[in-house]
């Protein structure tokens, strides 16, 4: 055995910061597409108060995902943000308004404020969660790259259907991934509201989630022979297909928090998926493959790989730490009218 | 338009705004660790009160802070990719440094601070404030470290990558326009990095300007109270402390700005000679008071003070502050040009200098303001002392107490008059001496692209500064829940002119 290989451990690293973002925006971005489904102001309070305490720092997930990826592998990190500009430009919009809703929403009695921000809330997280998926869809497919690294395609050739169809999934996703976590913080009408749509939701995800994966293989031939390679990769497909029918069951069953955590698990066995059959790549070029981005080709010196370890090691226990300590503070139910500020 | 025009359009814009909100999160955030650690230590419910009603403004400044941050996190890889692949190496660590050390620390407490009034006991609400406190410092000493890294890079090397072969560039080695795509800077030393040469003096003097920000944004909404006679202890109260914090704030930015001018004197003196407009090398240079730079004929125009920028500069009235005409030097122009002859040389020479003329107005902004909120920092320091400050019923002290409505401006435009100078004077580099702002372009983004971005982000940006003006004002207008409010929330009974000689006689 020789050492652990940096590169290596970055890119697992960076993969845990965005499946962690993933889990903890994706069910924000579930309320807030769930949002306009709820009729009364009060319920909409409730909605909104859910959330209240965590969404930012929820997003900080992203935040330190992308400084991780900078700092990382900054190759990858030019290469994407450049080439989806007009998508991640639309994107950053989409989480100002998702941001600023939150805040301003319950500040004003008027009917047209709130309705003004509800609206904006939830387009806001539907356009979020569907860019991000789209964005994903692209890297899983592969994008146009020449020899420097440089995206050479265009932003209608980023609405292909396969990836337009990744987008809609996510959406499902985090729909029925917000709608789990509601039923964990509401009580009694609004809770019983909400459980009703969860199997709805979940049979809408798990069908669209089967379509993609069908379409996958023959979108991504390339990834499919990776996968191949590498046959413990069906295994935990599996076990994701497996986890999902899970959260039907458990919902049915009353275990809410068992079914947050199935759906939680979903995520992450989706995003090791991807992983065992993207590694060791970080963006594919698509026609011309030998441009392709590795996790060693646009990578940071081994020196950084390193003293950025360091930082994890020391700052992410700390950052858990204190990041249970307060969702154990907010757990329960949500409660309207508490003293907020 | 080109697309590095564009880019910098929107990247100024995106970050002026962006900045307007983080100075004020850092200012507050102080105020409020003193209050309410008062509150810790006399138990006077007043204090509480304060505590709360500040709290409220801070919520609403750091979500649209938060919201604009998000924003800058993404420009570099949207806007800089080829400068982002120069210095990811470096830059990026001090970016998710940033994330993990400040932002995780601000946002989690955050819940609690607005949050768990009710939740928590209050020493774990005010351990929550200072941690909150904690974290938009953590968060400006590392962007300001990647921002310093930029102006003195320093604990580096250079590096040519041919395929994947990596091979270390001797020190001093001058980038070419050849070398653009296949040389990055690669960390050497982090701690060299991290302490560059002008990071310890803009730390300082960028926390110094916001807890300034952060005083004057009370001092106003407190003058505003006193001058309606509305929430009288309340504003006194917070008047108070602030005016206090300002007052000795004042020296310490004195201390730092002075600091600051003499790093730039040493590590960027093309930088230092555009801001004070010196084309001549001349003994006892002077120092002009303001002005205009006649860019063509190379002078300024404007009231000087003989030798004294000499004296600011190096402490000595004799020494010659060196003037633009001589730099950069022909050795550096030599090497950056191969092939150039004497003449050729002398001729591009102004294509690596900042815009004079603009960099010079900037500054001198940031002095006059300054030295008007170090003066009035003073003023209110001496009246509060003297009992005179609150007597809004005299009409010199209400019209001061209008100018303190309207001066919450003040430190703003230093702060960001500081930072025009500072980004501005370090063109045409984005990393100084290193990589030009022009070469440090995404080849993916294209002009139209960019208007598009623009456009987005000046609208959303009008409307959420609309906006935050309308509920600031708002919670202004619903002022603190005091005995004049509608819900008294504290339960004893509350003392107010507890600092003035004035307000504890009359107790
Ligand atoms: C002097 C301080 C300072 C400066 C120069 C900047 N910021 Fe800032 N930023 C803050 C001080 C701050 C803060 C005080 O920490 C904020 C403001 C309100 C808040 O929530 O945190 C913040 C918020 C904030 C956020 C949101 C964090 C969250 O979700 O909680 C991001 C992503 C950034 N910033 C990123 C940047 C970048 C990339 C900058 C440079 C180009 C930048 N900031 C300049
Ligand atoms: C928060 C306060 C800041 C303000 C007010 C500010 C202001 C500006 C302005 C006005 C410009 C445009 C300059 C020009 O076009 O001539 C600019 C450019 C730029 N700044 Fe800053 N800046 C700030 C912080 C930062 C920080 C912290 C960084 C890096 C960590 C940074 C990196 C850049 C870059 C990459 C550009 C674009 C290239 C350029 O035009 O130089 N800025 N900034
Ligand atoms: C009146 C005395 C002052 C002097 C002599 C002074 C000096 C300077 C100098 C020389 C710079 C350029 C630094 C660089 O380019 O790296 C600078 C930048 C700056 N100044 Fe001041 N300053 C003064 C007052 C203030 C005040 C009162 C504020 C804010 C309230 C302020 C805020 C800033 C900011 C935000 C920057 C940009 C960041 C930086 O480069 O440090 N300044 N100042």
């Amino acid at each position: 055995m020789h050492l652990p290989d940096l590169n290596i451990i970055w890119f697992l690293l960076v993969g845990i910061l965005f499946t962690g973002y993933a889990i903890l925006d994706g069910f924000d971005f579930g309320v807030g597409i769930l949002h306009l489904f709820v009729k009364k102001d009060e319920d909409r309070r409730f909605l909104l108060n859910s959330i209240g305490p965590v969404w930012d720092g929820n997003e900080v997930w992203l935040v330190t995902g992308g400084g991780a990826l900078f700092a990382a592998f900054p190759g990858a990190y030019a290469t994407v943000f450049s080439g989806f500009y007009d998508a991640f430009m639309l994107l950053l919009a989409a989480l100002i308004f998702r941001a600023v809703s939150i805040e301003f929403r319950s500040k004003e009695p008027g009917r047209f404020w709130r309705q003004a921000w509800d609206i904006a809330f939830s387009v806001a997280s539907f356009l979020a969660a569907l860019l991000i998926g789209i964005a994903m869809g692209n890297i899983t497919r592969g994008i146009p790259l020449d020899p420097q690294g440089d995206f050479v395609g265009t932003f209608i050739g980023l609405l292909n259907p396969y990836s337009l169809l990744l987008g809609v999934t996510v959406v499902a996703l985090f729909a029925m991934h917000g709608a789990i976590f509601l039923v964990l913080k509401t009580e009694g009408e609004l809770q019983a509201t909400i459980k009703g749509w969860v199997p709805k939701l979940i049979a809408v995800f798990l069908a669209l989630f089967i379509v993609f994966n069908i379409a996958t293989l023959f979108e991504c031939p390339d990834l499919v022979a990776v996968m191949l390679t590498r046959p413990y990769g069906f295994i935990v497909l599996a076990l994701d297909i497996l986890a999902a029918l899970s959260i039907g069951f458990m919902t049915a069953r009353g275990y809410e928090f068992g079914s947050f955590l199935m759906s939680s698990l979903t995520m992450v066995l989706l995003m090791a998926v991807l992983g065992l059959s993207y590694f060791p790549h970080m963006v594919i070029s698509m026609p011309d493959p030998g441009n392709s981005l590795t996790i060693y080709n646009c990578a940071s010196s081994q020196k950084t790989l390193g003293y950025m370890l360091i930082i994890a090691i020391i700052g992410v226990p700390i950052v858990l730490a204190y990041t249970v300590s307060i969702y154990w503070i907010f757990r329960g139910k949500t409660r309207l009218g508490h003293v907020g500020y | 338009m080109s697309v590095e025009i564009l880019s910098r359009i929107q990247f100024a814009l995106t970050i002026s705004f962006h900045f307007l909100y983080p100075p004020m999160t850092i200012g507050l955030g102080m105020l409020l660790v003193l209050m309410e650690g008062l509150y810790l230590k006399t138990k006077n419910p007043l204090f509480h009160q304060l505590a709360h009603f500040w709290t409220r403004v801070f919520g609403l400044i750091f979500s649209i802070g938060v919201a604009t941050g998000l924003v800058m996190e993404f420009e570099f890889g949207t806007n800089w990719a080829a400068y982002s692949r120069f210095v990811g190496d470096i830059f990026g660590s001090a970016l998710a440094a940033e994330g993990i050390f400040a932002f995780f620390l601000e946002s989690g407490f955050l819940a609690l601070l607005l949050f768990g009034w009710d939740k928590v006991g209050p020493k774990t609400h005010f351990f929550a404030t200072c941690m909150v406190c904690l974290g938009s410092h953590f968060s400006a000493i590392w962007i300001l470290i990647a921002n310093s890294w930029m102006q003195t890079p320093a604990g580096f090397h250079l590096e040519r990558t041919a395929g994947d072969v990596h091979s270390r560039l001797p020190e001093g080695y001058i980038v070419q326009a050849s070398d653009l795509g296949h040389v990055r800077a690669v960390v050497d030393n982090f701690w060299g990095m991290i302490a560059n040469p002008s990071s310890l003096d803009r730390i300082c003097h960028v926390v110094f300007g916001a807890w300034l920000v952060g005083a004057f944004l009370v001092m106003s909404i407190s003058a505003w109270y006193l001058l309606n006679g509305k929430h009288l202890k309340f504003a006194k109260t917070s008047m108070t402390i602030a005016v206090c914090f300002a007052a000795f704030t004042t020296i310490l930015q004195s201390i730092s700005a002075d600091s600051t001018a003499r790093g730039v004197v040493r590590n960027q003196p093309i930088k230092l000679a555009s801001i004070e407009g010196v084309y001549e090398t001349h003994d006892y240079t002077p120092m002009t008071l303001f002005g205009w730079v006649d860019t063509k004929k190379q002078t300024v125009h404007g009231p000087q003070i003989p030798a004294l920028l000499s004296f600011l500069c190096f402490h000595n009235f004799k020494q010659p502050v060196q003037g633009l005409l001589s730099m950069p030097s022909d050795e550096f122009l030599a090497a950056r040009n191969p092939g150039l002859s004497k003449e050729k040389l002398a001729e591009i020479r102004p294509n690596y200098w900042p815009a004079v003329g603009a960099v010079f107005q900037t500054y001198h902004l940031m002095i006059a303001i300054g030295s008007a909120v170090f003066g009035l920092s003073f003023l209110a320091l001496t009246l509060l002392w003297r009992g005179w400050l609150f007597r809004a019923d005299n009409p010199l002290i209400r019209g001061l107490l209008w100018i303190y409505v309207f001066a919450v401006i003040a430190p703003q435009l230093c702060m960001q008059a500081g930072w025009f100078t500072a980004e501005m004077g370090r063109q045409p580099w984005i990393v100084y001496n290193m990589l030009k702002t022009s070469d440090g372009l995404s080849r993916a983004v294209h002009a139209h692209q960019v208007v598009f971005s623009i456009i987005l982000f000046a609208l959303i940006y009008t409307l959420l500064f609309i906006t935050f003006i309308y509920l600031l004002n708002r919670k202004i207008q619903h002022g603190p829940d005091d005995d004049e409010g509608h819900h008294t929330k504290a339960s004893g009974p509350i003392d107010g002119d507890i600092f003035t000689k004035k307000g504890r006689a009359s107790e």
